[in-house]
């Protein structure tokens, strides 16, 4: 079943057109990829979806309903919850503090208490830190605190941007399991915007790949692992 | 250690040595602050000599910083308005003078009417009570309508252009309250409010039919004589009322701000609108809140002014507006204790600095705006500033 469909969508930045006609569509319980060099549009597609910056034209639909002029925070209330490029994590909150962010538009305080424990239990140097100031962790603990913090919106879809940016590669595999964890376990869709193809299709169902503001191609990961030029752009070669 | 004292002639770093040689240096290449330096030596200069040779007393100290607190009370309680505002923003408010005035103004009407009906002298409390909220109400409203129409709109335009349309919607507020209301000072009646009779037995004593009856102390309207160490002091409780009120409001401001949902989200939208969108937070709702709070403390404050000052014109908010800008930048912009902190602290220097200094009363605002140049030459960033150097970072 399609959970969220964008329709050919067309979003400016000023005068700049960023995203040109651009279709994806995520179903229910899937984890779909968007791969594609710098500025390639793949933030403004999820910032689109988000209604940080509206689209244009074209449409963004989720489960049937049409949100594309919703304002972000009713958005995030539909349960579309995006973990934004960068981390974004606020560093003059303590690290409890941002997760309570996370579940701003939630008011179901026993399954806050159980989804903040979870967070906890999943990443044990969190719960060590819960007093410190965002600000204070390193890099990889910034961007646990940032899945956390999407965690706790209890997401129908997330929409996470460059989870692994910047980060050691030992780090980016716990990340990426986390992610698969999540998927799995707690069926959560995930749409995954990332610049390290070869992880990214390495876990997702289906990908797009973004060049100048256009998808140029869409099918399965695992038929783009092998597709020659897409070898050849994103995964580094043979 | 020992390295450091072999080498005594070139100071090291971080020692006392090292500290005060880059001070003098900064200061002495700096015309600015030589300048600036120059004229605090003179003041201290002045200051010493006046207390040196018995022209300045520790009663006339004493008294004058009693009538400083009060009107630092008034100072912080709007310059929290302006602080709040900036924290979220990053915007100076130039037209929250005018939502402290529309306080006292509106809370004119309403305390009027109620001495009229009778009510104020029948229930003191009371009336004073429907005074506070109604100047409250009206600095809320006024706060609300300026962020929806003439903040709201330019959230995205150039940090200029804001600051422009504040100092516009300044002027419209204060020509608005002039043209309906006209130029003529309204008076807040005098207003006796008696307290604890029991703790103060020998106040505000009257014969009533041949017995002595005493009403206690008067909260509002009163002044007494009293001796404390050998001072001669002039008290007015309300000096204090409007002090402990302003305290009490700014912890509260800080339990709000700190604890609360909306609180935390608070301090999230301040940090980063986007991010705090995306965490399902109403963005605009929350600096919408923002205003509400300052508006809601420069209300009350206004209506606490009024009482004891008794006069409100429609350009009543301009110069206190002005001083509370000077506290907040004093403190360190976008930080509440510091706003609380300079209110407190320019309200008695502003009073105890003219006889200090054995200058008329009337170069007040100087030695007010002469400090405010004075922090801008030494500590931009004011006293708690350490938040704002964070944010450049």
């Amino acid at each position: 079943m399609t959970l969220l469909e964008i329709r050919d969508i067309h979003t400016y930045y000023g005068k700049i057109h960023a995203l040109k006609g651009i279709s994806v569509t995520v179903d229910e319980g899937e984890i779909v990829t968007l791969i594609g060099g710098n500025g390639a549009g793949k933030t403004t597609t999820l910032n689109t979806i988000s209604g940080i910056t509206p689209a244009a034209e074209g449409q963004v639909i989720l489960n049937g309903e049409d949100i594309t002029s919703t304002r972000p925070h009713e958005i995030v209330m539909r349960g579309v919850v995006q973990s934004p490029e960068g981390r974004k994590i606020f560093t003059r909150l303590t690290v409890t503090e941002n997760l309570e962010m996370g579940a701003f538009a939630r008011s179901d305080v026993a399954g806050i208490k159980r989804d903040m424990d979870y967070v906890f239990d999943r990443f044990p140097r969190l719960l060590e830190r819960r007093t410190q100031l965002g600000g204070t962790l390193s890099g990889g603990e910034q961007q646990m605190l940032a899945i956390g913090r999407a965690l706790m919106g209890k997401p129908r879809i997330l929409l996470l941007d460059e989870p692994s940016m910047g980060l050691a590669p030992m780090l980016v595999k716990q990340i990426f399991e986390v992610v698969t964890y999540l998927n799995t376990e707690n069926h959560t869709t995930i749409l995954l915007v990332e610049q390290n193809a070869r992880m990214a299709l390495s876990i997702a169902n289906r990908a797009y790949v973004l060049q100048s503001g256009a998808i140029t191609h869409a099918d399965s990961a695992e038929a783009l692992q092998h597709d020659e030029s897409i070898i050849e752009a994103y995964l580094g070669g043979h | 250690m020992t390295d450091s004292q072999s080498h005594d002639a070139a100071p090291q770093p971080g020692t006392v040595d090292m500290i005060t040689t880059t001070l003098l240096k900064n200061t002495l290449y700096n015309p600015l602050r030589l300048a600036g330096g120059l004229l605090l030596f003179l003041l201290v200069y002045v200051a010493v000599t006046n207390i040196a040779s018995g022209n300045y007393t520790l009663e006339a100290f004493v008294r004058q910083s009693i009538t400083g607190l009060a009107q630092g009370g008034i100072y912080a309680l709007i310059a929290l308005g302006y602080t709040l505002v900036y924290g979220i923003l990053l915007m100076i408010n130039f037209a929250h003078g005018e939502v402290f005035m529309a306080g006292a103004y509106v809370g004119f009407f309403a305390i009027n009417a109620m001495e009229q009906s009778g009510m104020l002298a029948d229930h003191t409390f009371l009336a004073l009570l429907i005074t506070l909220m109604v100047g409250v109400v009206a600095s809320v409203t006024i706060a609300l309508l300026l962020e929806r129409i003439a903040y709201r709109p330019l959230r995205g335009a150039p940090r200029l252009v804001p600051l422009i349309t504040a100092i516009g919607a300044s002027i419209t507020l204060q020509q608005l309250f002039l043209r309906l209301f006209g130029p003529d000072p309204r008076v807040y009646p005098r207003v006796n409010l008696y307290i604890l009779p029991g703790i103060f037995r020998d106040l505000e004593c009257a014969e009533v039919s041949g017995a002595q009856v005493c009403k206690g102390l008067d909260l509002i309207d009163g002044l007494y004589r009293v001796d404390v160490l050998g001072m001669n002091l002039r008290i007015r409780p309300v000096f204090f009322l409007v002090a402990f009120f302003a305290i009490v409001l700014m912890i509260a401001l800080w339990f709000f701000v700190q604890r609360t949902k909306t609180g935390k989200a608070m301090r999230a939208v301040a940090e980063d609108k986007n991010a705090a969108a995306l965490m399902g937070i109403n963005v605009d709702r929350v600096i919408a809140t923002t205003f509400v709070l300052g508006a809601a403390l420069a209300g009350a404050g206004a209506v606490l002014f009024a009482l004891y000052n008794q006069q409100v014109t429609p350009f009543m908010g301009f110069v206190p507006g002005i001083k509370a800008f000077t506290a907040a930048v004093l403190g360190g912009i976008g930080n509440i204790p510091g706003a609380m902190l300079g209110g407190f602290f320019l309200g008695i220097v502003e009073s105890t600095g003219p006889a200090l200094l054995g200058i008329s009363s009337q170069l007040k605002d100087v030695i007010a705006f002469g400090l405010l140049v004075l922090i801008l030459i030494f500590r931009p960033t004011g006293i708690f500033g350490e938040v704002l150097a964070e944010k450049k970072a």
